[in-house]
């Protein structure tokens, strides 16, 4: 039996449509995904969980972020530090928050502690923010779902 | 002047050059790629604490609370008492809590006045706090609404280590 052979030339090039459609629509799916405002929040903080913990429906005005890590250093604004020096941010803070025409007790700290870390400790950052003269917290824990209790 | 006139068989292909922008493209998935990471959902306990707060009693409160914590040498939970009460772990506590303020249909007028006050030992770790605060200030029932009952909560000074 014979075939016959094609003689002339194929112009064998892909068709790239498809593959770069599906890359367009990864791109927006991370793209939509990506959230810069988890920039604040640390790996090295392992939250304590709770399944009364709700995200906020409306989100807090200009809060401070202190997270405190196992080892007794609080991170503020990406740094890690002592309680000790806790002092002089806070104060920048509450100056900040008087020029921009705020009231101190009015303004949170968002206090994101370790859940292994020590319960003193804790107090010792919230009674540093109280001598600021801050007086609103919130203690943030992740979700539990219902099925991890 | 001549123009040399090309003389082409057919009609001229114009491909577009795909190359660069593929690159880019690629170049941009592995970007968002890695910049991707699964948060969980986190949540938070308002509380309110004025520098007088911790220790003295609230004028406005009508029950006062008295959940103290203890910790043994690593940190952990030892045990849970409720004004002088031993109890067993933080469901009993809850238990305890919704007697004191609320019934099966909800919480009772007593929760919105109630105060409770969370006395720790300084190395408690911090979770059984946090847990503490979850059987006291409220609770999920089975449609996944909370129902909240004590929301003023306040910390008894830290104890200093010896």
């Amino acid at each position: 039996m014979k075939f016959k052979r094609n003689t002339y030339e194929m112009n064998a090039e892909p068709d790239m449509t498809p593959m770069i459609d599906m890359t367009f629509q990864l791109i927006a799916f991370f793209m939509v995904l990506l959230n810069f405002g988890e920039s604040e929040v640390d790996a090295r903080i392992k939250l304590p969980s709770s399944q009364l913990a709700k995200p906020a429906d409306t989100p807090l005005e200009a809060p401070v972020v202190l997270q405190l890590t196992d080892d007794d250093k609080v991170i503020f604004s990406g740094e890690p530090m002592p309680i000790s020096e806790l002092d002089r941010p806070l104060r920048n803070e509450k100056k900040f928050i008087e020029l921009s025409g705020g009231k101190v007790a009015d303004a949170t700290v968002i206090l994101r502690a370790d859940g292994s870390a020590k319960t003193g400790i804790v107090q010792q950052v919230i009674q540093k923010c109280q001598d600021n003269g801050f007086e609103r917290f919130a203690l943030r824990a992740k979700q539990e779902l219902e099925e991890d209790r | 002047m001549k123009f040399r006139h090309t003389t082409s068989s057919g009609p001229e292909k114009v491909e577009m050059q795909m190359t660069p922008m593929i690159d880019i493209v690629f170049q941009l998935l592995t970007f968002f790629l890695f910049s991707f990471k699964i948060a969980a959902i986190e949540g938070d306990f308002n509380v309110r604490m004025p520098v007088a707060g911790p220790g003295t009693p609230d004028a406005e409160s009508q029950l006062p609370i008295k959940v103290r914590l203890a910790a043994d040498a690593e940190g952990n939970l030892a045990s849970i008492h409720l004004a002088d009460r031993a109890l067993p772990n933080f469901r009993a506590l809850h238990e305890q809590v919704m007697n004191i303020v609320g019934s099966d249909a909800g919480p009772n007028a007593a929760a919105s006045s109630a105060e409770a006050e969370l006395d720790c030992d300084y190395n408690l770790k911090y979770q059984n706090v946090i847990k503490a605060i979850t059987a006291i200030s409220g609770q999920v029932t089975p449609d996944g609404h909370i129902v909240k009952l004590i929301q003023k909560i306040k910390f008894a000074p830290p104890k200093k280590p010896d």
